[in-house]
């Protein structure tokens, strides 16, 4: 059995939420609080990912980065690092198509709170960033929690566009994702059940937590 | 002096209204916001926080300038330094009683206080509970208590005993007129209680539909017919004297006395000591 594709489809999805959760704070943030024009077209933007088939996003990253293009050459020569075909690109594509579902929980989490809240804590001295980090955040824990599991999952479900961007190399753009329609396509239905089989069962778990500890039903069984 | 002197154009029910401010106020007086609905007392309470921008016009307090459109000075919630009791009282849910008062402690002030707020607001008991736990009247205390942290030199309460049944309404007049005189606070206060503007306040300011209509005393303000208010208070009826065809009545409302006379047939329902409700075009 080879446990290199789970393994390095989880790490990914380790680094792609962390990633999010850094991203997503200050822009969910912005989102639920501006009164912007631009507010509509950055919107827009963060949900593009939900509609697009993957393989659009993963084509134009192809486009985007190719050492033929501009902008690709200046990545790869100027800055040293290879997007395509890499881990490293992996994680950018990763990060682009799962943003919706780390951003979206966090600024409707946001949104729901009332503006008083911000305000009282405005009028006692404190600042945006300590508003943010000891009154707004602990108060939205289940959507931040929602948005954790779902980029978390998302990114392991990932198939169209990492094959697109990271191609099947084995221990390094090989993801689990890919592996089961390799070992399909080579017709080893056992390997390919292997991986399903863990796939389901990690999804499972995680998604029947987050809905365990949403729903209070922790909380009640420890009491 | 509290100088407030501004214009804001805002969205009300009816449509579109002018707030338009032009009143002074003692440094440490008790001014009290009165009106209808949508009069735009929150939003002066709002404009004078900082947690909104006037359209014009300035704000000075104690000869610092607050906000000035023409200078573009405008301090942030943070740098105002005053207290406020949210209509909704903006507790902390994430943190316990006694969190939602440290929260709110400056850098390196002493910690002293927080149990001396916490006497003062009766919830020693309760200072390691959620705040999900307690009554109205106990949030609405602990409101209050928690704007005071700081040791704010202005307080602006938004209503802050609606929520109140009339025994502890009594208690918490007491208890805010005591706090005013004791750490030498300036509060401005939105109510709609006649009887609380009569307990509490040595400033009326009634705005109508944006306007100053009115500022003054209590009685200057609320007891003068051609203000075109005619509250309805709620007092102790302690004589009644007949007088020809009219029955004058002296009335207790709160620690004030009130004299006022009414038709026979209307005396003849009441017994001293009744609570009776006064009203001036009687």
């Amino acid at each position: 059995m080879e446990w290199a594709p789970l393994f390095l489809s989880f790490k990914l999805a380790f680094v792609t939420t962390f990633i999010l959760l850094i991203i997503s704070i200050p822009l969910g943030y912005w989102l639920a609080n501006s009164k912007s024009k631009w507010k509509p077209i950055l919107e827009t933007l963060v949900s593009m990912p939900l509609v697009l088939p993957p393989t659009v996003i993963g084509f134009y990253l192809l486009v985007a980065f190719s050492p033929s293009s501009a902008f690709g050459l200046f990545f790869s020569e100027v800055i040293g690092l290879k997007i395509l075909f890499s881990f490293t690109g992996l994680i950018l594509a990763s990060v682009i198509y799962s943003l919706p579902f780390m951003v979206h929980p966090i600024q409707s989490g946001l949104s729901s709170l009332p503006s008083s809240l911000r305000e009282a804590s405005y009028v006692l001295g404190k600042s945006k960033w300590e508003t943010i980090w000891y009154v707004l955040l602990p108060n939205i824990k289940a959507s931040i929690l929602t948005g954790l599991v779902l980029s978390f999952a998302h990114t392991i479900g990932e198939f169209g566009i990492v094959l697109m961007i990271g191609g099947n190399i084995p221990g390094e753009t090989k993801l689990a994702s890919i592996a089961i329609y390799d070992e399909v396509e080579a017709l080893n239905y056992a390997q390919a059940n292997f991986y399903a089989l863990i796939l389901v069962i990690i999804c499972f778990s995680i998604l029947l937590f987050v809905y365990l500890i949403n729903g209070g039903y922790v909380k009640r069984f420890w009491k | 002096m509290i100088e407030i002197n501004v214009i804001k154009a805002l969205k009300a029910a009816e449509g579109n209204m002018i707030l338009h401010l032009d009143v002074h106020i003692h440094t440490q007086s008790f001014a009290i916001l009165f009106g209808e609905s949508g009069a735009g007392k929150t939003s002066t309470l709002r404009m004078v926080a900082g947690l909104m921008q006037a359209d014009e016009g300035s704000i000075v307090v104690n000869d610092e300038i607050w906000f000035d459109k023409n200078k573009k000075i405008n301090l942030s919630p943070q740098e105002r330094k005053i207290g406020y009791v949210f209509q909704d009282y903006a507790l902390f849910p994430n943190m316990t009683v006694e969190k939602n008062l440290t929260f709110a402690l400056k850098k390196n002030q002493d910690s002293k206080i927080i149990d001396h707020l916490l006497s003062l607001a009766g919830l020693e008991r309760l200072k390691k509970e959620s705040i999900h736990h307690l009554s109205g009247g106990q949030k609405q205390r602990l409101a209050l208590a928690r704007a005071l942290v700081p040791q704010p030199k202005i307080l602006l309460l938004d209503e802050p005993l609606s929520a109140l049944d009339h025994q502890n309404r009594s208690k918490w007049q007491a208890y805010l007129k005591d706090i005013q005189e004791e750490q030498k606070l300036g509060i401005l206060m939105v109510s709609h209680d006649v009887n609380e503007i009569f307990s509490l306040a040595n400033k009326v300011i009634h705005l109508n539909k944006g306007q100053v209509k009115a500022l003054g005393s209590p009685a200057e303000v609320l007891l003068q017919k051609e203000n075109g208010f005619i509250p309805s208070l709620k007092g102790k009826l302690l004589a009644k004297k007949v007088e020809g065809d009219k029955v004058i009545c002296t009335i207790l409302i709160l620690h004030k006395v009130f004299k006022t006379e009414t038709s026979l047939l209307k005396a003849q329902a009441l017994k001293v000591g009744d609570e009776v409700d006064f009203q001036l075009k009687d």
